[in-house]
């Protein structure tokens, strides 16, 4: 099975992780300008056909896929070719990138600047380098780097310029270009921009794949993407989009090139450079939009201390033995292959299944630094925690993170309370710590309505859980069958399994489960319970351990607030919402129904406020079919059938006894 | 020379040709040539006296001229000398006799083989490992009564128990035989044909006929779990051409013929087929049909079915032909194409009326030397799209290209070698090609002298167009030998660990870059990944162009030192190539065929109604499956 060639999960722990180099070290010690300035020759791809970045616009102009879509749109249009093929330039050139190696100069002087007054260091492991040199000859490569952060890309380009490596064309948000210069600038470094959404527009689909797939084919550059889509607020990654990753990997179905290479790249940051900006989007106050002026107002940020960076190049993935068995090529054998289809489903399945193992594959190579663990406990303890047992429960912590595979970047000569020490003085904005006791800053700085007081904790709370998502997902299966257990309410083996089904279903837009894998995802999550015995797992049941009390409640606490969350969603839907109330409406009401409930005291989470947990709990709820989307006119209303969310509620919330027929009714 | 006498003219364009593309077989003096014969049966007018008299190229006991374990003559062979420079022996070919100085380094750089490890062939073929015949006494009777020759010498049967696929020779160089045929006949006409299959039917029997031997697809393989006893029914003395008829140019020949032996009878008479495949020297007339044959010159000829204008075939239920030699018709599905590929599956093709061409007046060579592969690729789309195809064009990769430069006999004069530095140096300096990329495409005109040259202009003057240098007369004709030779040089490399072999396939043009580029790094992929311990060669090159597509030969070869099972291995890696070309819309075969090697692809290939439709036909024909070999289906 593919699965088995991307990873096995069997014993996590035992998995062996490359060091890593601080490549700031050397700027610090030499000079900048010389470095931007040095010789810059990279390998390249031993099948490149190079050309200018003008060539290459006018072969994806003359393409045979873009001629046949121009004819065919002015043959429905009754628009003249001329001009369809004038706007299709247009788009072109509207998003096509111009690479300049002055301006990446420019970049790495700069950024090298930015960089050392920013970050303590900045780490990669120098053999995904090497393994990415190797790969960048033999066939063309996709870099897939998680996305946290503005900086994800830069860093990137950073990195490949510093090892000699070509750099890579990125396919950037159209947002950027409303920064004058600096969208301008980014597009001469190697960006291309794509609009947001162009749904039914069949030719900048056609001009965007092509251009992509022109790229990929000559093995013009590595071409760089984010499989999330944008950046994650919430620290914990997203479920992947589809549209780049099925357009770079049609190449290959169609045999136009041996292989693609996709490699999983994990950036982790100890303090996201937007940390504050995120919790108040995810709370409702708008992003602001990008403009120069904002970049510059950013200045600030360089006098604040972010930690380091660490970004771990992960194995390059053949696409080919990904497809082995699973795509049969010749299904494109029939037809002439500029003439766009439809993936078959057995392709897209593939391709969704891929995209999720990339995610996972990124997660893993997270490297999560120890103030991820404080954060976790500290938010378990909203009442604040002694000091010392603040440091036992992270070194105990530690190793239950350390045995489920944690990619835990605490050597072994930290001591624990010297790591939570260092922990907490870089965050001081989120913990407060007096008398021995560290808590979660949680008191507004001036005191306001108490709606305003409201916000300001939220706010706190949610950077704070940034910081912990980053390890859920070490957690997640785990907990999952914790939680399954304690619904269940008994031992069988069966019951627990469909209980861990229903919630791993229910949290399939929260979090990275990869479709179809719960028999997989049930046996890893019994398997590492077992491990630190925690569980005891037999022919028919599963039974909790004495020991294991300790690992399951906090396993089940851990992803409370998001049970919290959906069932507040369900509370809302069942209570509050009118009949058939618009979708764009959704969001405000959900958080002015929370905030009515945790004023009135009745709600404790604060994280029920995130827009991000309000947003996915909609996305399941439509998908199992409790909200129906209906289209009336051009706007687009949501029916709840409110006794099925009346029940699941119920049952997210452990109300119910006899779990048998609320199954059937579900 | 135009004021020749014609039929002089004629004599000596043939003996020209035949030179030229064949190389000059030397036939031994106390062998008489075959001659037109009359339409009556031999063996109704002789008896057995007489049999040893006849002779043609192909004698009934073939292992007396040809290799029992090897390809081709025995006389004629690659060797390394004492002083380490490759010679081919014999007297038969251009090269024989000729050292070849720069092969021994092409060899040893290219697959990392050396001299001093040698993995020779067994030399005499030990009768007592043969198995003992199984034989049908009440046939066998039956037999004797026709006075149709047979044998089951040891030697006679195992000659027959194989095609030239590579682990069918490797075993037979290792001494080891699976099952072989427990008897072979040699039926001298049609007749003979139609007695032998009868009472193969009424005595249940299994026949393979057997024409050329030249199979690469395991056709002649005899399956292991047959028990009936297998005849091996060789066509070899069924080569006479029984009459030409010059006003509708078509001559009516036995199928046994073999291409050589029809190419110069039929010269002798001033005509042509233009039939030629690579292995024409000893692929038969009836092989050719049986198999869907291509020849190198189809564009000015034809491939087979082209060329056939009717066709007698004995099967278990009869005879099947049709009552007119009309040009086309249109008369339900063309029953020639059940016949044209059915691998022995369905009958014996006995007797073929084949189009004759007259000889052509004047032959030339040519080549061009393009910057890259996917240039030449250009060239040959837009010649094919043209329709100006030369009798033959193909063009090879880099790897052959320097393949066939290794071949470059030993130079005469330090005036040629002189003039060779030249032409180097303008092509890669001058020019800026670089050595390691550039490719090369060979040509063939045929025709009257002006066409020729008129026609030769016009393909020149294309390839201008996507790069292309005309790169002299030699090198084309070198390109040409070595497809006559490669058979013979794959014996030696198995003489010294290197195994390999040839396969091909038609694709789409907007495919061909692709499927080259493709199979070719999937071979070197697999060939890692397997465990071999050397890069391999893998070359291509687009030997046919059509309309709507090319057809495509790969070679591949690896030294297989340090491997336990090489044959094994050889044999993943080449499944997994074919693999690749069905993937990158390739076909499963263009000319090869199927047999049983490739068959496992034939549902997905054809369908499988196709593959029900093809049953149902084999079941009405040959319900008892006399014609036992299992290819196809």
């Amino acid at each position: 099975m593919a699965s088995n060639t991307l990873y096995s999960p069997r014993d996590p722990a035992l998995k062996k992780r490359d060091d890593f180099e601080d490549i700031l070290e050397e700027r610090r010690s030499s000079s900048d300008l010389r470095y931007a300035l040095r010789c810059y020759v990279p390998v390249v791809y031993k099948g490149i056909a190079p050309c200018k970045p003008g060539v290459l616009k006018t072969a994806v102009l003359q393409s045979d896929r873009l001629r046949h879509v121009v004819a065919e749109m002015s043959k429905e249009t009754g628009e003249s070719a001329d001009v369809i093929r004038e706007e299709a330039s247009g788009i072109l050139e509207e998003m096509a990138h111009r690479l300049r190696l002055g301006t990446v100069r420019f970049f790495a002087y700069s950024l090298s600047k930015a960089f050392k007054a920013l970050f303590q260091r900045v780490r990669v492991n120098e053999d995904g380098i090497q393994r990415l040199q190797q790969s960048i000859q033999e066939h063309p490569v996709v870099l897939l780097p998680s996305h946290r952060s503005y900086m994800d890309f830069l860093i990137m380009s950073y990195i490949l310029y510093t090892y000699d490596l070509s750099l890579p064309v990125i396919a950037a948000g159209m947002d950027f270009l409303g920064m004058k210069i600096v969208g301008e600038m980014l597009r001469m470094s190697g960006a291309f921009f794509i609009r947001r959404s162009f749904g039914g527009d069949k030719l900048y689909w056609a001009v965007f794949s092509e251009y992509v797939k022109t790229m990929l084919r000559n093995g013009y550059a590595p071409i760089e993407f984010f499989l999330e889509g944008t950046r994650s607020r919430t620290c914990k990654s997203l479920t992947p989009k589809l549209g780049l990753l099925n357009i770079v990997m049609e190449p290959f179905f169609k045999g136009e090139v041996f292989d693609v290479s996709l490699v999983p790249i994990s950036i982790s940051y100890e303090r996201v450079l937007e940390e504050a900006l995120y919790a108040r989007e995810l709370l409702g106050v708008p992003k602001p939009k990008e403009s120069t002026s904002g970049l510059l107002k950013a200045r600030k940020i360089l006098s604040e201390d972010y930690g380091s960076i660490h970004v771990y190049f992960g194995h390059p993935v053949s696409l080919r033995s990904l497809a082995q068995g699973r795509i049969n090529r010749s299904q494109y054998n029939l037809l002439p292959r500029h003439i766009p289809r439809r993936p078959s489903q057995e392709t897209q399945a593939f391709v969704n299944e891929t995209a999720y193992r990339l995610v996972r594959l990124q997660e893993e190579n997270m490297v999560l630094r120890p103030w991820v663990l404080v954060a976790a406990l500290l938010l378990q303890n909203p009442d604040g925690v002694d000091m010392e047992r603040l440091v036992e429960q992270t070194s105990w912590l530690r190793g239950l993170a350390v045995s489920f595979g944690a990619f835990l970047d605490w050597p072994d000569y930290v001591s624990a309370s010297k790591a939570v020490a260092s922990s907490l003085a870089l965050h001081t904005g989120l913990v407060r710590t007096e008398g021995g006791r560290a808590q979660l800053a949680m008191e507004p700085k001036e005191p306001g309505s108490p709606e305003e007081d409201l916000f300001d904790r939220a706010a706190s709370v949610l950077s704070c859980a940034s910081y912990r998502n980053q390890i859920l997902h070490v957690f997640l299966r785990p907990a999952l069958l914790g939680m399954a257990m304690q619904m269940a309410e008994a031992s069988r083996k069966d019951d627990i399994y469909s209980c861990f089904s229903f919630l791993r279903d229910v949290f399939s837009n929260e979090f990275i489960l990869c479709p179809g894998g719960t028999v997989q995802d049930f046996d890893e999550a019994c398997y590492m319970l077992t491990k630190c015995a925690a569980v005891h797992v037999q022919k028919q049941e599963v039974v909790a351990t004495e020991k294991g009390q300790r690992i399951l409640s906090f396993l089940t606490s851990l992803f409370q607030p998001f049970l919290k969350g959906y069932q507040v969603v369900c509370r809302f839907l069942c209570e509050d919402a009118p009949e058939g109330f618009p979708e764009s409406e959704y969001v405000a009401a959900v958080r002015s129904f929370a905030v009515k409930r945790i004023l009135s005291g009745e709600l404790t989470c604060y994280e029920a406020l995130s827009s991000d947990v309000q947003k996915n709990a909609l996305a399941a709820l439509l998908r199992m079919k409790v909200v129906r989307k209906l289209k009336v006119g051009d706007q687009v209303t949501l029916r709840v059938n409110k006794v099925a969310a009346n029940t699941l509620e119920n049952k997210l919330g452990g109300r119910v006894s006899t779990q048998k027929a609320l199954l059937a009714r579900l | 020379m135009a004021s020749d006498g014609h039929g002089s003219e004629r004599q000596r364009a043939a003996s020209r040709r035949l030179s030229a593309i064949a190389g000059h077989l030397r036939t031994a003096g106390q062998q008489q040539r075959p001659q037109v014969a009359g339409i009556h049966c031999k063996a109704e007018s002789s008896s057995d006296g007489e049999e040893a008299a006849r002779s043609t190229t192909v004698p009934r006991r073939r292992q007396e001229v040809m290799k029992w374990n090897g390809w081709g003559y025995s006389d004629s062979r690659f060797l390394f000398n004492k002083k380490g420079q490759a010679e081919f022996t014999g007297r038969r070919y251009r090269l024989s006799g000729m050292v070849l100085p720069s092969l021994k380094d092409w060899f040893e750089s290219t697959f990392g083989a050396s001299l001093q490890h040698k993995s020779p062939a067994t030399a005499t073929l030990n009768a007592s490992a043969v198995p003992f015949p199984s034989l049908n006494e009440a046939f066998l009777q039956d037999l004797k009564s026709t006075g149709i020759p047979f044998s089951h010498e040891a030697e006679d049967r195992v000659f027959r128990a194989h095609g030239h696929c590579l682990h069918e020779i490797f075993a037979l160089r290792e001494g080891k035989f699976g099952r072989v045929p427990d008897l072979v006949v040699w039926p001298n006409c049609h007749e003979d044909v139609v007695k032998t299959v009868d009472l193969a039917c009424r005595h249940n029997v299994c026949l393979i006929p057997y024409g050329g031997g030249t199979s690469v697809s395991s056709a002649l393989e005899c399956p292991p779990d047959e028990t009936r006893c297998i005849v091996s029914l060789d066509t070899s003395q069924m080569s006479r051409i029984l009459w030409i008829d010059e006003k509708n140019l078509t001559a009516h020949v036995e199928a046994g013929i073999v291409g050589q032996d029809l190419e110069r009878l039929l010269n002798e008479s001033g005509y042509c087929t233009g039939h030629e495949p690579d292995s024409m020297e000893f692929s038969s007339l009836g092989g050719w049909v049986a198999t869907r044959a291509s020849g190198m010159k189809k564009n000015v000829y034809g491939n087979i079915e082209d060329l056939v204008v009717h066709i007698k075939m004995v099967c278990p239920r009869g005879v099947v032909e049709k009552s007119c030699q009309g040009p086309r018709v249109s008369i339900g599905p063309d029953i020639h194409h059940f016949i044209m590929g059915s691998e022995g599956t369905l009958g014996v093709v006995t007797e073929v009326t084949i189009k004759i061409r007259p000889m052509p007046e004047y032959q030339k060579y040519g080549s061009v030397v393009f910057p890259n592969f996917e240039q030449g690729v250009a060239c040959l789309r837009e010649v094919a799209k043209q329709r100006c195809a030369p009798a033959s064009i193909r063009l090879m990769d880099n790897a052959q290209f320097q393949f066939g430069h290794a071949l470059k006999p030993q130079v005469s004069s330090i005036f040629t070698s002189f003039l060779d530095g030249l032409k180097k140096f303008y092509i890669t300096k001058f020019k800026g090609f670089d050595p390691h990329h550039l490719c090369v495409a060979t040509l063939l005109f045929e025709g009257d002298r002006e066409r020729v040259l008129q026609h030769e202009k016009q393909v020149y003057d294309i390839a201008a167009k996507f790069g292309g240098l005309a790169a002299g007369e030699d090198n084309g004709q070198r390109g040409y030998m070595l497809t006559f030779v490669i058979a013979y040089l794959r014996d030696l490399g198995m003489d010294y660990y290197v195994i390999g072999e040839s396969f091909e396939t038609s694709v789409p043009w907007d495919r061909v870059l692709d499927l080259c580029r493709n199979v070719k790094e999937r071979i070197v992929r697999e060939c890692r990944e397997r465990g071999v311990q050397f890069p391999p060669l893998a070359t291509c090159r687009v030997t046919q162009t059509y309309d709507a597509g090319a057809c495509v030969y790969f070679y591949f070869a690896f030294n297989y030192r340090g491997l336990a099972d090489p044959v094994n291995i050889y044999g993943r890696v080449e499944h997994a190539a074919r693999e690749e070309i069905l993937a990158n819309g390739g076909s499963l075969s263009h000319h090869h065929g199927v047999g049983k090697l490739r068959k496992h692809w034939m549902p997905e290939s054809i369908s499988d109604v196709g593959i029900g439709m093809l049953k149902s036909v084999k079941e009405y024909v040959d319900p008892d499956n006399i014609f036992g070999s299992r290819n196809l289906l």
